[in-house]
């Protein structure tokens, strides 16, 4: 049991992202009060050198290394590339809000930076221990984010809430993963689907097993009914970081998913393809239509988080590869539109003011058409209007959900879909019909307006050729 | 055999009896000594599994350490259990009701499934057991050993992200300053015309 060279080199993107971590954490505690952007400038570069080294170690075929309990293969790589780019342009949009707010300390980089690391223990993780430790990892970090502006009652509300309720899942997780191993008596995903496959005495076992695993992936996803810390924790936190929450996580939440129900438990899919149906109908149903009743757009955009997350677990819920393909393309597709959505808030807010009301888009197009229609671009997908790229996410999932015989599924897809389109349009009435109730011109960096603008029109310009983006999902399922 | 049955038992039996009790009693202080208790007598479970390492760990980190420190908060911190148990009586029964309707789904989803004792090896067959967790843990578990460590880590810059008070809140006097100061720095002479009698 000796490690290699290899092992290392395998592992190389998440040594990296630790040292450099832990090189800014020390470097920030020395640095005078005017050289605070250069813990900003190294966490981007950390981030940059991370995907640079994941380009560079891109695996062609599924490689195991630290005894078996790290799994580099095409499908983590991706997500990986994806997250790192998530939370570098979150970092972008995050930087003018902390400012005006005097919440731009070293902690909410290097914080953040340990969540991406979380992040992609998570998904290159191949036994539940790792799977256990990354998502903690992650968690952990975002509890401090949540509180980190502590002065404030709701944010220290959100933060509690979030732990409290975090803990929980992590409860039931870790349940339910002892009982799998108590009836295969194996840690390593490989080893536990072979002991699944060959035992045919322990069914009920395993797919007790198996409700607590799907509670707490629940949980962690926010899917309905164990939603309930959503809408709290995104109202509570401070923008930037319900930003970081609903991004880059979902993509990790989805890796947690795909390596213990796909990779460990592709056996007990029957078992398990109920509950998840449950949970996206649910969470589409009572995500669409609660998110019309809101007024605060941080509040709407969770309960629309909670109706997208309802319809990636469809692409799931076929357990078929072209609908892990197609569940994957909405995980990406929904994590740059939320991107962009939260980021508009943030191009909005000042100093001493949140932008969190939907009466703060009134008349955006009189102030400033060109944000307008970026935020117009990104309602609009988030819809499922052609031909952006909410829609052919949409049109994937729901293509494979017909291909598997679940048409009555698809029609409830598509029916709360068209009741969610309500929301997402009326953000568009307030920013082109209505007058504008502030007049105070948009006073963001030029680095975050050029981010935003491309984040916009990626989603416009992807939407227009989408193949290339479904087929790269695809190919890296193998 | 009938013994360490009969040992198992009873340890079982203290400390079900002491986790009830540690949600159960009024005194926080209490409650932390009934936890202490808790982990003395699972600690005693392990060591019949042939655990010692795990045993004697849980008691040196958990009572040694962590306790302590717990009492020492709960001491310090004067918890006003009063407000704390607002409320306690009024979620009662609909918490009662949930976790009877788990407990009757549970036991009728596994009433009937027996473990097979076979799956899960308990004692170390050579040599003792914290050789055996010294030789793997910085080797095979050395990946998430580290993660682990971070964890730890973010624990650490959590904490100390979330109390910690830049220190030029505090108001301390600079004497080299008070010295120096002159009149006119301090009082101000104001010519306010007198107030006609009445």
């Amino acid at each position: 049991m000796t490690l290699a060279v290899t092992d290392f080199a395998v592992v190389m993107p998440e040594i990296f992202l630790l040292t450099m971590a832990c090189l800014v954490l020390v470097i920030d505690v020395y640095l005078p009060e005017t050289m605070r952007n250069l813990t900003y400038q190294l966490s981007q570069g950390t981030l940059i050198g991370t995907a640079l080294f994941i380009v560079a170690m891109y695996p062609t075929k599924p490689v195991l290394a630290m005894n078996n309990m790290f799994v580099s293969d095409q499908m983590g790589a991706l997500l990986k590339l994806f997250i790192c780019g998530i939370v570098f342009m979150a970092f972008i949009y995050s930087r003018g809000y902390l400012r005006d707010r005097n919440l731009l300390k070293g902690e909410f980089f290097v914080l953040g930076l340990l969540a991406t690391l979380g992040m992609l223990v998570m998904v290159s993780a191949h036994t539940f221990l790792t799977i256990y430790l990354g998502l903690e990892l992650l968690s952990l970090s975002m509890y401090a984010l949540v509180a980190l502006n502590r002065d404030s009652a709701q944010s220290s509300e959100a933060a509690m809430k979030y732990f409290v309720l975090g803990a929980l899942a992590s409860g039931m997780l870790l349940y339910g993963i002892s009982i799998i191993y108590g009836v295969t008596g194996q840690m390593d995903l490989a080893a536990v689907a072979n002991a699944i496959k060959a035992d045919h005495e322990h069914h009920t076992a395993l797919v007790f097993g198996v409700v607590f695993i799907v509670v707490g992936l629940g949980f962690k996803f926010g899917a309905v009914p164990f939603h309930m810390w959503v809408p709290d924790v995104y109202q509570g936190a401070p923008t930037p970081v319900t930003l970081l929450i609903s991004s880059a996580p979902k993509l990790a939440a989805f890796a947690m998913l795909m390596r213990l129900l796909v990779d460990g438990m592709q056996h007990l899919h029957a078992d398990w393809q109920g509950m998840i149906i449950v949970l996206s109908v649910l969470s589409m149903a009572i995500g669409n239509l609660v998110a019309i009743a809101q007024s605060n757009i941080k509040r709407m955009l969770a309960y629309s988080t909670i109706s997208h997350v309802g319809f990636l677990m469809l692409g799931i819920l076929t357990a078929t590869k072209t609908g892990y393909a197609a569940a994957m393309f909405y995980t990406i597709v929904y994590t740059l539109m939320s991107l962009g959505g939260f980021g508009v808030i943030l191009l909005l807010s000042r100093a001493g003011f949140e932008a969190d009301k939907l009466d703060d888009f009134k008349g955006l197009n009189a102030r400033n058409s060109w944000f307008a229609f970026i935020m117009l671009i990104l309602m609009l997908s988030m819809a499922g209007m052609p031909p952006l790229l909410g829609f052919w996410a949409k049109w994937a999932v729901l293509s494979e959900l017909i291909n598997s015989g679940f048409m009555w599924i698809a029609i409830t897809a598509v029916m709360f879909s068209v009741i969610g389109a309500y929301y997402y349009l009326r953000i568009i009435k307030l920013m082109y019909f209505d007058k504008p109730e502030d007049t105070n011109p948009l006073t963001a960096d030029n680095d975050m307006q050029v981010a935003l603008s491309v984040n916009g029109l990626a989603i416009l310009f992807l939407g227009l050729v989408p193949q290339g983006l479904l087929t790269v999902c695809l190919t890296s399922l193998g | 055999m009938i013994i360490e049955k009969l040992i198992f038992y009873v340890f079982a039996a203290i400390l079900v009896f002491a986790a009830a009790r540690v949600i159960s009693v009024r005194n926080p202080v209490h409650a932390a000594l009934f936890l202490v208790l808790a982990f003395f007598s699972s600690s005693a479970i392990w060591m019949l599994l042939h655990a010692e390492f795990l045993a004697i760990t849980l008691v040196l980190v958990y009572v040694g350490a962590v306790m302590v420190l717990f009492l020492f908060v709960v001491m310090m911190l004067d918890i006003n259990l009063a407000v704390l148990r607002e409320g306690f009586a009024h979620y009662l029964p609909v918490g009662i009701l949930v976790g009877l309707v788990i407990l009757a789904e549970m036991l009728m989803v596994v009433g009937r499934w027996q473990l097979d004792k076979n799956v899960v090896k308990t004692a170390v067959e050579t040599g003792s057991n914290t050789e055996a967790i010294g030789k793997v843990l910085y080797t095979v578990y050395v990946y998430p050993f580290e993660i682990a460590a971070v964890i730890l880590l973010v624990a650490m810059i959590a904490a100390i992200t979330l109390t910690m008070r830049p220190k030029r809140q505090n108001k301390y006097q600079k004497p080299e300053q008070q010295v120096n100061v002159k009149r006119a720095e301090r009082v101000r002479l104001v010519k306010m015309p007198a107030e006609p009698r009445e």
